[in-house]
């Protein structure tokens, strides 16, 4: 497979309708929020934590827009009551692409941490949780922003280092 | 320093009354606890959205709301615990160069739903220089009914970003809670500005 991973996922965001994206920076992450950045079908709001972000993506949906949140999984650490008592209570479809840090190929060893606690602290809130590993999982995408929308409820896509290093 | 807010000039529910008097199609979200409460003694609308949860995300729904509804004047009343928890939010509005948001901080200098705590403001920090100093170039505090009557034409229309930090007395009112039901304010919300289709 030859296509670039990061322009695939922010051409499937696009072709979904997305077109608001807020974003807390992730190395991982670097090469599709310098895409989101240039993309002109996209309004891209920088939020200074993921928390903020989600307010972000709250207020764009009450406006008509159809939001994405591009974080780092320690974000599931800090976002727990706004992704109850926002995106759930009041039911909010949102995307999350999460670059899944603290897994084999992890060099920072604090990461691992949190890494632990992420499925769980997901698996508990009941979000629909999805771990792009190889690079031919991100094929799924099209299918889980159109699954998020149904159902209106958050969903989280992991992408773990080894997912990045195809790329 | 003990907080003088219980000396305040300005109360609250007649602020909020004047500030959506006659309202037009200006979108109003509401952060919660009394503020949420205010703008629902102003008269709940179906272009209020009252927050029951989610402190500190008040200024952050009205950004992209901005965004979403350029044409739109979106005007966010909200308290100054929730903005102290969210002052990030404040810099990003400034960095979008927004051209239709209001941020209204009520600041009666307490947590008015947990018990009357002082918060930050009551001991010297100033909201309004901080928006100044994230890049609003209108911002202003207001604390007498002059200073009010100048600043209501600009928050209410603009032009640009605006963000007012309104001085209030601290006091205890009645309850005026809006709809609990959080699908219930977001459809209603949703359908009255985008369309009796959108589900």
């Amino acid at each position: 497979m030859t296509f670039n991973i990061s322009e695939r996922i922010v051409d499937d965001m696009v072709a979904a309708g997305i077109n608001f994206v807020t974003t807390v920076p992730c190395k991982q992450l670097a090469g599709v929020i310098d895409l989101v950045e240039k993309n002109d079908q996209i309004r891209h709001v920088p939020s200074n934590k993921e928390d903020e972000g989600m307010g972000l993506c709250a207020g764009s949906y009450m406006g008509g827009g159809k939001p994405c949140i591009i974080m780092q999984n320690t974000a599931i650490g800090v976002t727990v009551n706004t992704l109850s008592a926002l995106i759930q209570f009041y039911q909010f479809p949102l995307p999350m692409l999460i670059s899944y840090r603290g897994e084999v190929g992890e060099p920072v060893a604090c990461q691992v941490e949190m890494a632990l606690h992420t499925k769980p602290i997901l698996q508990q809130m009941n979000i629909p949780t999805f771990h792009f590993h190889k690079k031919s999982d991100v094929e799924e995408l099209p299918a889980i922003l159109a699954y998020t929308q149904m159902c209106k409820k958050p969903t989280a896509i992991l992408t773990d280092a080894s997912f990045w290093r195809a790329a | 320093m003990p907080s003088t807010a219980s000396e305040f000039l300005l109360r609250r529910r007649e602020v909020v009354g004047k500030l959506l008097h006659d309202r037009g199609d200006r979108l109003v979200i509401g952060g919660l606890g009394s503020t949420a409460w205010d703008i629902t003694a102003a008269g709940d609308h179906d272009l209020s959205f009252p927050l029951w949860g989610a402190m500190g995300g008040t200024v952050a729904i009205g950004i992209g709301l901005a965004t979403a509804q350029p044409d739109r004047r979106v005007l966010v009343v909200t308290g100054d615990g929730d903005m102290l928890m969210g002052m990030g939010s404040l810099a990003t509005a400034a960095r979008q160069n927004l051209k239709n948001l209001t941020v209204c901080v009520f600041d009666n200098e307490h947590y008015g739903e947990t018990g009357m705590q002082t918060t930050h403001t009551a001991s010297g920090t100033n909201l309004a220089a901080i928006a100044a100093g994230c890049g609003f170039a209108n911002s202003r505090q207001v604390e007498t009914e002059d200073q009010l009557t100048e600043a209501l034409p600009l928050l209410r229309d603009g032009p640009g970003l605006q963000f007012v930090c309104i001085k209030v007395r601290a006091e205890k009112l009645a309850f005026v809670l809006p709809p609990k039901d959080g699908v219930f304010l977001k459809t209603r919300f949703r359908r009255a500005l985008l369309g009796a289709d959108v589900v």
